[in-house]
């Protein structure tokens, strides 16, 4: 049986050649594969990491052909020249007939074979309705104690952000330009304004400048002019991306670290928790008010599985 | 007449096409290895087992001049199936023209130049599309003006065929890879040049064993070709309307079961392209009987020659005008596949013309090829010796000790490596430096013209790879789509609902979704059977790594580690599995991953026999036309090696 706890403190030490073999134990969703999968998440939690993990957690995330592909391509070299490791969970939709699925992202994305500095792993959505799978949660959070830089690439606009701000400290949209999509859900409110937003294509010239305007005055109208608005090409010869990166850790920089990650834990069980144990259950609690209250008064280390199981012995 | 031939070395395809003309040919159709239509030196990583495989290795103009030694260019109609790389073999065929004392004015030929197939179907491209269109309208207006016989590019919706496209696909996306091109080329050439500039652009198109629908085919694109000439480009003079096109009959229906039925559908479908005047081909390249096996002998290359020669000098097909006109019935096929093509060019330019539509083209194509693969495998659509009438006497043909292939010394690779290593070391390198840097510049500047630069990189002593290499610096690397993201699902049936029911149960016994890595290994773009599987295995339930084309072993090696798969897919149609299949095993080895890999491709029995001894676990051929029972096998195999007891077995 594969020994969960050793992945986990390999990964804890810095070791990224275990990381392939630590994603099979947390895909696997057989018991033995589950109980592996908790010994090895239980190493890189916040309590034996003392600490949250210091890696930057990044949701990338916007409709199919935006170029986030491309945009990930150029990241990878600016973040490794600049010496940073970065691992990407690329995360495509599963057919809802045959559930599998086909995962063409890291075709796409230009990495060095030869470089152990970059990990790619391509992952299906599975059948859950919507949002990220417990997994890819799981996934980032292991991943998050060996590599510098975690990425987590979702398809869809609207809703899928809500998702992935449960799980990364930064959240980019990508904005293709000329497609009005985003515009128009930031406007209704059906989207979260995202930390960062990203134009891509640039060199179209007059279309990109037009969505990039655009975007900027739904901010202000939104009351959210801080929020950046880059623009960039990924074609050569590259633009924006310096730009890019420089945001990207000004967003982190200025982020009270512990307190969003204690958030974001307490949100992931609280929804672990409805998905599995249903509404009825949260009721038994007293409602979603005081089940947010309830793990409010928990220790800010706690684990998402440690919350649940806080959730489910009160449920009882 | 012609066959499309090389091999190996430039002087043992130049010993070739001298016996060819002594056959009487009367043209040279030159086929290139893989590195250079996209752009490598023989000594280059990706270059590894390609070397002089499906053509001729030309790593600079001593190769060249070694090529087409003793030929009187002058008098040669030589066409060259290169598309990427195009603008540098052209240049290197002017040099070595040019140094021989032949003026420019009287060079014929064709390059086939036609850059969007590429990404849609065959594979060899090297740049993105931009600058990839930009090379092509820079070679036709130096072309038209500098090498006024020359027809600088030839539309292939051959490739289409091939990959799968239905008639109307086939005209749409040619003709709109052509407004694509012309209207590229409209912004570099003055105006009044322009209509002889539509006069020049000449197809390359597939005939297939439907042989009267594929007629009409022809006649429809003629139809549509001169429309677009006159309302959207205003040209008027008759010469410059005409429909120019050479054909190469189809090569996906030969099959590798009987192959010697396949003389018969090469006959039928040569036919297709000859039987009406009003359309009938200028040039005709016709396969060999056995390239569904392996390289083609000469022996093979001269029957198919033979063919042509019967028909142009035994039968009367050539002593009538046009024998379908006023027929109805023609006419009437004619104009139901004018308007599907006019309605699906139409699509094409709602998503912004061939360029940006090929994404949309890709996709198109994939699912049309699903749906014939499926219907062959239903039995739907016969194939005779393949899933109909199947049992055979052994053939006298394959009985030879070549098995009835040619086979090429694997030694050429390490003559060509150390062959251009010898050619960079004795030239004058100042003088190569300076050239490609003004490349550079050159691609840098698009108001420039590529072809000026690109002959003096040339006459310098550059290489093949130094020219592409000094490109791809400026326009960047690129990888097309595949297409397979977003086909349709297959249409549920017994097999496949039982197949997902087995892909199920192992993956419940995994603890997770059975996950498969396909790919494909070496320089081969002909992704379409890689598509397929990845499609189908998908439709089976599989999470599938879909890694694309041109992958050397090491980032295979790493992708199945990083991925976690538990079965490795690879498919290689170029000849070159035997050099690469074996150091795809061993990097996996070395990375220690344990999982079955299977092979797919063009490969004889005798090397799928060493492939396995190799440790490949399944290989399968085009005889193996059943998609679902590969898959099947593959289940087997992950449960198999996993200990999982097996998947109940097709009822």
């Amino acid at each position: 049986m594969t020994d969960g706890a050793a992945l986990g403190r390999r990964l804890r030490e810095g070791d990224r050649s275990a990381a392939p073999a630590a994603l099979n134990v947390i895909e696997d969703r057989s018991p033995a594969g589950r109980s592996a999968a908790l010994e090895l998440l239980a190493e890189v939690s916040t309590a034996a990491m003392k600490g949250e993990a210091p890696a930057h957690l990044i949701g990338v995330t916007g409709p199919p052909g935006a170029g986030k592909s491309c945009l990930l391509s150029a990241l990878v070299a600016a973040w490794r020249a600049a010496g940073r490791t970065v691992a990407i969970l690329a995360v495509d939709p599963s057919s809802k007939r045959s559930g599998g699925s086909l995962l063409g992202d890291r075709a796409r994305i230009d990495h060095d074979p030869a470089d152990d500095g970059v990990l790619i792993r391509s992952t299906a959505a599975g059948m859950r309705l919507g949002g990220l799978a417990p997994p890819t949660r799981e996934a980032a959070e292991a991943l998050a104690a060996a590599f510098d830089v975690v990425v987590v690439e979702t398809v869809g606009v609207g809703q899928s952000e809500t998702d992935v701000e449960q799980v990364c400290d930064t959240v980019a949209v990508i904005v293709q330009p000329g497609s009005g999509d985003t515009l128009q859900f930031l406007k209704a409110g059906i989207m979260e304004v995202p930390d960062i937003l990203v134009v891509t294509k640039a060199d179209l010239g007059d279309v990109a400048l037009a969505a990039r305007r655009d975007l900027a005055a739904a901010l202000r109208s939104l009351g959210r002019r801080e929020t950046p608005v880059l623009a960039v090409s990924s074609l050569p010869p590259p633009s924006g991306v310096d730009e890019l990166v420089a945001a990207l850790d000004a967003h982190r920089a200025a982020l009270d670290l512990p307190a969003v990650r204690t958030r974001q834990r307490r949100l992931a069980a609280l929804a672990e928790f409805t998905f599995e144990s249903g509404e009825r259950a949260l009721r038994a609690l007293g409602g979603r008010r005081e089940a947010e209250k309830l793990l409010a008064a928990q220790d800010p280390a706690l684990s998402v599985r440690d919350l649940l199981a806080v959730l489910e012995q009160q449920s009882r | 007449m012609r066959t499309y031939a090389g091999h190996s070395t430039a002087r043992e395809s130049n010993a070739l096409y001298r016996k060819n003309l002594e056959k009487g040919q009367t043209g040279l159709s030159i086929a290139f290895d893989l590195p250079t239509q996209t752009g490598y030196d023989p000594d280059h990583e990706l270059a590894r087992g390609e070397v002089g495989k499906v053509g001729v290795s030309i790593a600079h103009k001593g190769d060249m001049h070694t090529l087409l030694d003793g030929i009187p260019l002058g008098e040669m109609n030589t066409s060259m199936t290169i598309n990427a790389t195009a603008a540098w073999l052209l240049a290197l065929y002017l040099t070595v023209a040019e140094e021989n004392g032949v003026d420019r004015g009287a060079l014929q030929g064709t390059t086939q130049n036609d850059i969007i197939k590429e990404f849609l179907s065959r594979g060899t491209y090297a740049f993105p599309p931009g600058p990839s269109l930009r090379l092509i309208a820079d070679m036709i207006a130096f072309t038209v003006d500098e090498v006024p016989k020359w027809n600088p590019i030839n539309i292939c919706s051959y490739h289409l065929q091939e990959a799968g496209a239905t008639p109307a696909q086939e005209i749409a996306y040619a003709l709109s890879t052509a407004i694509a091109v012309l209207d590229a080329a409209r912004e570099r050439v003055p105006e009044e040049t322009f209509p002889r500039v539509f006069g020049r652009i000449s197809f390359f198109v597939n005939a297939g064993i439907r042989f009267v629908e594929e007629h009409a085919k022809l006649r429809a694109m003629g139809q549509l070709w001169e429309e677009i000439g006159r309302a959207r480009y205003g040209v008027t003079d008759e010469r410059f309307l005409r429909f120019r096109y050479g054909v190469q009959v189809n090569s996906l229906g030969l099959t590798e079961a009987q192959p010697e039925n396949n003389v018969i559908r090469i006959v039928l479908e040569a036919l297709a392209v000859t039987m009406g005047r009003d359309a009938r081909a200028r040039a005709l390249q016709l396969p060999a009987w056995n390239e569904a096996l392996g390289l083609p002998r000469p022996w093979d290359q001269q029957w198919s020659l033979r063919i042509q020669q019967i028909l142009a000098f035994e039968t009367d097909l050539l002593e009538y005008p046009d024998i379908f006109e006023g027929s109805v019935v023609m006419d009437g096929l004619v104009s139901e596949i004018v308007d599907a093509a006019r309605a699906e060019m139409a699509t094409v330019e709602e998503h912004g013309g061939a360029v940006d539509a090929v994404n949309y083209m890709k996709t198109q194509l994939v699912e049309s090829h699903r749906a014939r693969v499926a219907a062959i495998e239903r039995g739907d659509l016969k194939v005779v010796g393949q899933n109909v009438f199947t049992s055979t006497e052994p053939s006298p043909l394959r009985e030879g000790s070549d098995g009835g292939i040619l086979t090429v010394d694997p030694a050429v690779e390490e003559q060509q490596k150390d062959a251009v290593t010898e050619w960079r070391s004795s030239r004058d390198q100042s003088a190569v430096d300076a050239a490609l840097s003004q490349l550079s510049e050159a691609a840098r500047d698009d108001s420039i013209n590529i072809m000026p630069a690109t002959l003096a990189c040339s006459a310098a002593g550059a290489t093949t790879g130094e020219w592409a290499g000094a490109l791809r610096e400026v326009f960047g690397e690129y990888r097309a789509p595949t297409g397979v993201a977003d086909a349709a699902m297959a249409p549920d049936d017994e097999a496949l609902s039982e197949l997902r029911d087995r892909v199920e149960t192992v993956s419940e016994g995994l603890g997770r979704r059975l996950k498969i890595l396909v790919g494909k290994p070496g320089l081969d773009g002909h992704s379409n059977g890689a598509e397929q599987i990845a499609v189908r295995a998908r439709d089976a339930g599989m999470d599938v790594v879909y890694e694309g084309i041109r992958l050397t072993p090491a980032r295979i090696a790493q992708a199945a580690v990083q991925e976690g798969v538990h079965v490795v897919g690879l498919s290689i149609l170029s000849g070159s599995h035997l050099e690469l299949i074996p150091s795809v095993l061993a990097e996996l080895r070395d990375a220690g991953v344990d999982v079955p890999v299977v092979v797919g491709g063009i490969i004889p029995e005798a090397d799928a026999e060493k492939l396995r001894e190799a440790g490949v676990a399944r290989v399968y051929t085009p005889k193996d036309f059943e998609i679902s029972r590969i898959m099947g096998d593959i289940v087997d195999l992950v449960a198999d090696r996993n200990g999982l007891a097996a998947a109940p077995a097709a009822a």
